[in-house]
Formats: structure tokens, sequence, C-alpha cells
């Protein structure tokens, strides 16, 4: 392979500093955090009475936050994992996409769960007196697990772009050029580290696929444990194994095409990238129908009186705007564009994508709080407000900004480092070419 | 009885101690020392008192301070419970008629902020052509606590005498137990629940679940301080219709003050049951079913709770 060809590549896939755009999407983000932070600040001051939350539905849009950060966080495993054992050489682009996207999610995923917590100062007490038996500390474990195998992940096959980096000085500032020497100035590009670094990617690929699986399902098994209509499901598991890599998927898609567009891109991320995502998203959107198939229909074939009340809320009922919203945008409108081949090209992927996002958030909405408002004795001898929910404002800009906040990450990941593998691409245009 | 008699010897001691220290058979760092060490004069009074290795002693009266209230358990010994008791309760519905006074002397003696109950009593009726009645709940202190099963931190608890507590200065405020409990008998204080200042200063004490605390769950003990007193829970004193009998399952009987009951006989000849049994939580709580009623059901409700909201 020629130089100039090398140097094409690299020049294209360096990080570049911020355009008027850029600095536009940082400062608005920014913001958006600093709201989330100032209405978190007035909570830690008040209390969980600035929520909308109350006795009957005592977790609200902050744990559907979280449910929808740990969904969207298992696309790292689908696409560095699966795809890469699977030997879908494509997928070589989007891994670091995928994977800053899981480090960033499962971030906000524990800070989320955090602010929910009534006694955030007493944090340290799942360590000093955590119970195994917990559903809760099944989950403290899985995602921790899942935060540094998704960390490493992200870091081992930065080494050797960390080493491109030291070389173009010229094109850092000072603090950037101390940081990409801090994290890679060991890495020399021998056999060995090579070798070692090669394998270590191979036995986190394959551990982190249980540990994704894991994190999903006891995330479900919150719910699932429980007694109560609408949660009490031997379907959970699966129901949100497959959402999550509908809705990871969804937003690797919507990553894909913003890089693209904004980083001009083209020549790495290619209509074929497109038109294989959107293939996956069909069928995993096609999953997804199929387990809202097995969860609501099948309850809903025998009315039980426990389940009435909240399936008819989501059918019928007060819920039913939302619940068909969520149905036809996270799965049903995505499909229809996705099946066509010209529904594959990236403008069209990219709106599928934003469309099973939006979808998804909604649907882990209703996954939360309608049950909640059907308990089995009726709701009674408490203040009116008790028994609706509806998010305040403080809710609103907490959850927004952790959303802000985790898209911040990836904007900023993506200005210092190359979003798009620059050695991997090398090497896989080589070994093209020789073949 | 033992209870009691247990209460009485610490009592004894403890006045012993205060009156030895007063009268300066201790130095300085005595703990029990006072903070006006005054002189006291012998009053010429003997009492007998029983000393903490049981010889009987005689003491003048006069070296005695009287300790207003024992001090509350502390919450080790409060997390194992009362050795060889099994509490339960038996609820009889016939002689329900919402008047509350469970409820108001329970929220009145826990501090429970305004607005929120760990008493619901709920109009219930079954389906469309079954009688209407009341139905007052507590919490179930089930057997098999699907709230316990739950709690990652061990901050709700099951004792060996079946009594469920919650440690308010472990809870870390999840509400895991909350969406666990299919009985809706737990409670979220979602702001400072404005115990009066005095109160809010004591330790959290598990056995009387006060001071409650922002950002914790809260929930009906059994008044397991009542029991060591050899006393009833508030609501089965504050009821005046004696819905509420409360007792120990191993000496097979219950009380509501005035009557006595023998648990096993009251729970076969009045077809006593518990709630969601399907459920497999074992509640420790009992209902009789409302026949034979002693008032008829009406319910006002509407309007009252309109007042509230």
């Amino acid at each position: 392979m020629k130089d100039s060809a090398i140097q094409k590549i690299t020049e294209d896939l360096l990080p570049q500093k911020f355009g008027k755009q850029g600095k536009i999407w940082v400062a608005f983000l920014s913001v958006l955090c600093i709201i989330g932070f100032i209405a978190y600040c007035r909570q830690l001051s008040k209390g969980l009475v600035v929520t909308g939350m109350r006795d009957y539905v005592s977790w609200g849009i902050y744990i559907s936050n979280f449910v929808f950060f740990v969904a969207i966080s298992l696309v790292g495993s689908l696409i560095t994992a699966v795809l890469r054992l699977t030997n879908a050489e494509w997928s070589t682009p989007l891994t670091r996409i995928a994977e800053i996207i899981a480090v960033s999610a499962i971030t906000f995923a524990s800070l989320i769960i955090i602010v929910d917590m009534g006694r955030p100062d007493r944090f340290y007490n799942l360590f000093i007196h955590g119970r195994l038996q917990s559903p809760i500390i099944w989950d403290v474990i899985v995602i921790t697990t899942y935060f540094f195998i998704s960390l490493l992940l992200l870091y081992f096959p930065l080494l050797p772009d960390l080493q491109i980096l030291l070389r173009f000085k010229e094109r850092t500032n000072k603090r950037l050029y101390w940081l990409y020497g801090f994290l890679g100035s060991f890495w020399k590009d021998t056999p060995q580290q090579i070798k070692i670094s090669r394998r270590a990617v191979n036995i986190l690929s394959i551990t982190i696929i249980p540990v994704a699986f894991s994190i999903h399902t006891v995330t479900s098994w919150l719910f699932a444990t429980t007694y109560r209509p609408g949660w009490d499901s031997t379907n959970f598991g699966a129901y949100f194994i497959s959402g999550a890599f509908l809705v990871g998927a969804g937003a690797v898609i919507v990553a894909m095409y913003v890089f693209r567009s904004h980083y001009n891109l083209e020549r790495y991320i290619t209509y074929s990238h497109f038109d294989k995502m959107g293939k996956i998203l069909v069928m995993l959107a096609l999953l997804y129908l199929y387990f809202n198939v097995n969860e609501f229909l099948v309850p809903a074939f025998k009315m039980k009186k426990s389940e009435e009340d909240h399936l008819m809320g989501l059918f019928t009922g007060e819920f039913a705007p939302v619940f068909w919203f969520a149905i036809c945008t996270a799965m049903i409108i995505p499909i229809l564009i996705l099946v066509n081949r010209k529904g594959r090209r990236p403008l069209p992927a990219f709106i599928a994508g934003l469309l099973v996002v939006v979808g998804s958030w909604f649907k882990r909405y209703l996954i939360v709080t309608p049950t909640l408002l059907h308990p089995f004795l009726p709701m009674h001898d408490v203040p009116e407000s008790y028994k609706h929910y509806f998010p305040t404002w403080e809710e609103w800009a907490i959850a927004i900004g952790s959303l802000a906040g985790a898209m911040l990450i990836i904007t900023i990941f993506a200005r210092i480092f190359p979003i798009i593998p620059i050695h991997e691409t090398i090497t896989e245009t080589e070994q093209h070419e020789k073949e | 009885m033992e209870i009691k008699d247990n209460s009485r010897r610490e009592f004894i001691a403890a006045g012993l101690l205060a009156g030895l220290a007063l009268a300066g058979c201790s130095t300085k760092k005595n703990p029990f020392e006072t903070d006006t060490l005054e002189e006291v004069k012998p009053s010429g009074v003997m009492v007998k008192l029983l000393s903490v290795d049981g010889k009987v002693i005689e003491v003048d009266k006069a070296f005695l301070k009287p300790v207003p209230e024992l001090p509350a358990i502390p919450n080790d010994i409060a997390r194992k419970g009362i050795a060889g008791k099994k509490f339960v309760m038996v609820i009889d519905l016939s002689r329900c008629k919402s008047l509350k006074k469970c409820q108001a002397a329970c929220n009145h003696m826990h501090h429970i902020h305004p607005g929120q109950n760990w008493i619901k009593v709920y109009p219930m009726q079954d389906a469309e052509h079954t009688a209407p009645y009341w139905e007052p709940t507590t919490c179930m202190h089930c057997d098999e606590p699907p709230c316990v099963k739950v709690c990652p931190v061990d901050a709700t608890f099951k004792r060996q005498d079946g009594i469920v507590l919650i440690d308010s200065d472990r809870c870390i405020g999840c509400r895991f137990c909350m969406a666990a409990c299919p009985y809706s008998s737990r409670v979220f204080n979602w702001e400072d629940p404005g115990v009066p200042e005095d109160i809010a200063k004591q330790p959290y004490s598990c056995e009387t679940s006060v001071p409650q605390k922002k950002g914790t769950v809260g929930k009906c003990d059994f008044c397991p301080d009542m029991a060591r007193k050899g006393e009833l829970p508030h609501c089965v004193s504050a009821c005046p219709n004696g819905v509420f009998a409360f007792g120990d399952m191993l000496e097979d009987t219950v009380t509501n003050g005035s009557e006595t009951f023998r648990f096993s006989d009251l729970i076969r000849d009045k077809a006593g049951y518990r709630l969601m049994e399907d459920l497999g939580t074992k509640p420790s709580v009992y209902y009789l079913p409302p026949v034979n009623r002693n008032f008829p059901f009406e319910n006002n409700e509407g309007k009252e709770e309109g007042k509230h909201s």
C-alpha cells in the first residue's frame, strides 16, 4: 500500500477541532447538563419531593431513563463482540462508535440510579452492607463489570491509534499531547504487544457477551421479581434484551450518520454500512415486536382481573397514545422504512434510527410507570396527588441533562480520539489490496 | 409477663446506679454523673432494691433518681427481636366502621408525615354483587417478606418474633421494597417528615420507627416497643370497636384490650383468612370476614377526601 494512501486515511480520520457547529452543539449540551445539575441540587436540598413521584408511583422517569441507558449500552457488545466474533469485518469502522456509546450510556445509567436514591449520601451502604440476595446488588456487580470491560474494549484498540496521534504533535495542543502520551506512550507496536492486545480483545469480546446479557436481564428482573401486574412476567429478560439491541443499533445508525456528515467520512462509513445496519435493525425490530406480542397478547387473552386495568390503560386508556406511539415509532415505522433498499440509504436510515431511539425511550417509561398505578389494593388513604404521575420540571431537567451528558461524552471523545479506528482501517485496506 | 420483669429490673438497676453516683462513691469520670451535682441529704426512708447481681439491698430513697423513660433498645438487639414470641394480629372486619382512630393514633405516635398513613382503611367490594366492607391494613409482617428479599442493604429485616422492621439509618431510599410489597403498606419520606424538633433529635430506633427521616421508607412496625412493655400496639388500644386483636401465636392468645381470644379457636370459628394467600407471602395478619356486622357499611369518604386534596 502506498504511503500516500496511508497518509490520506490518517489525514481523514485524525480528530478535528470543533467548528462553529461543533462549538454550538457542545455549548447546547453543556447548558442542558448545567440545568440538570441545578435541578439535582434542588432535589438534594429538598428531597425527592421535588419530583412527581409519590408512594404509588415510586419509580418514575429516572428509572425508565436508567433502563434506557442500560439498554442502549448493550450495543457495545453487539457491534464489537458479536460482529467481531462472527468475522463481520465490515463493522470495523463502527466498533469505536458503538463502544463509546456503551461507555457513556453505562456511566450515566449509574449516575441516574444515584439520582433516584432517597439517600445518595449512603451509597457506600451498598458495599458495606450489600446483600447478595437482592437483584439490586446483582445489578451493581454486573454493571460495574460491564463498564470496565467496555472501557477496556475501547482502550485496547485505541493504543495503535494513540501511537499515530503522538506522531502528529503539531496537530494537537500541549494538554492533549500529554494525554495521548499518558494513555499510550508505552505502546511500541512490537509483535508481542500486538499479540497480547489481540488476545485480550478476543477474551474481552467473549466475556462481554454473557455480561451484556446479564446487565439487561438483571435490570429486567428488578421488575420481574415483583408480583405486580405488567411486571410479573417470565418473558421479561428476553423482552428487555431484544429491545436493548434494537435501541442500541438505532443509536449507532444515528451516530454513524452524524459523524459521517459532520466529519466527511463518506469513504469510511459507506452506503453499505447503512444497508447492513438497516437490515440488522429490521431483524431486531421484528424480534422485539415478537416479544411485545408475547408480552401483551397472552395476558390480554386471559384478562385476569389484576392485569385488566393495567392492560386496558395501555391499549385504550390513559396511556394508549404513548403506548401506540412507542409501538409505531420504535418498531413498525422503522421496519416499513428499512425493508426497502431505498430506505436503507443514509438519510432515511438515520430517520428510522432516530424514531427507534425516541420510541424506545417512551417504551421504557411505559414499562415502569403504568404498572405502579395499578397496585393490588386500590389507591386509597393518600393525598389526591399521589394517585397520578407526571414528571416535574426538575425530573425532566435531570433526565434531559443526563441524555445530554451522555451525548457530550461521545462528542468530546470524538474530538480527542479518532472515532473511526485509523490503524485497523489501514491494515484492513492493506489486506484487501493483497487479496 | 417476663418482659415486664426484665424492664422493672433494668429500671431499678439504672435508678440504683444513678443514686450511687449521686452519693459520690465514684470518680468524676463516671458516666452516670449528672451535670448539676447537687448535695443530697439522706431522707431516712429506706427502699429495698434488687441489685444487678440479684441481691436485695437497702438504699436511702433520696439517693434514687427516677429515670423518665427507659433508653430505647439498641438497634443490634432490636434486629434480633424478642425470643420465644411470634406476634400476630387479627382484624375483625365485622366490627370496622372506618372510624380511623387506629390511623390517627398510629400517625400521632410515629410522627408520620401529614397526609401519609401506615394504616389504611379501604372501602372494599370484591365484585359487583358482593357486599362492601371496610378493610383496615397494616404491614402484614409476612413470613416470606418480599420487601426483605429485595432490600440491597439489609435495611429492612425480619426478626425471630416475626416482625419486619426498617433501619432508617441504613435505608438508601431505592424504594425497591415499595415495588415489591403487594399490600402497598410502605410509604416514603419524599420530604422532611416534619417531626417535632425534640423528637427529631433523638437517635433513630428500629422498634419505635421514630424519628422518620427524609429519603427513607417507613411502614407499620407492629409497635414492638409496646410489646416489650407488655402493652398493645397503638392502633389496637385506640380502636373503640375492638377491631384489632394482637398477641403471640405461640401463646395462642390475642387480645383487643377488653376481650381475649384463643387465636386458633378464633380463626377456626370465624373462618379467618389472610390477604393474597396465593402470592405465598405468608402474612402475620389474619382477617375475620365481615359477617354479622356491628355496623352497616356507609361510605362518606368521597367528601372527606375532597377536603384533603
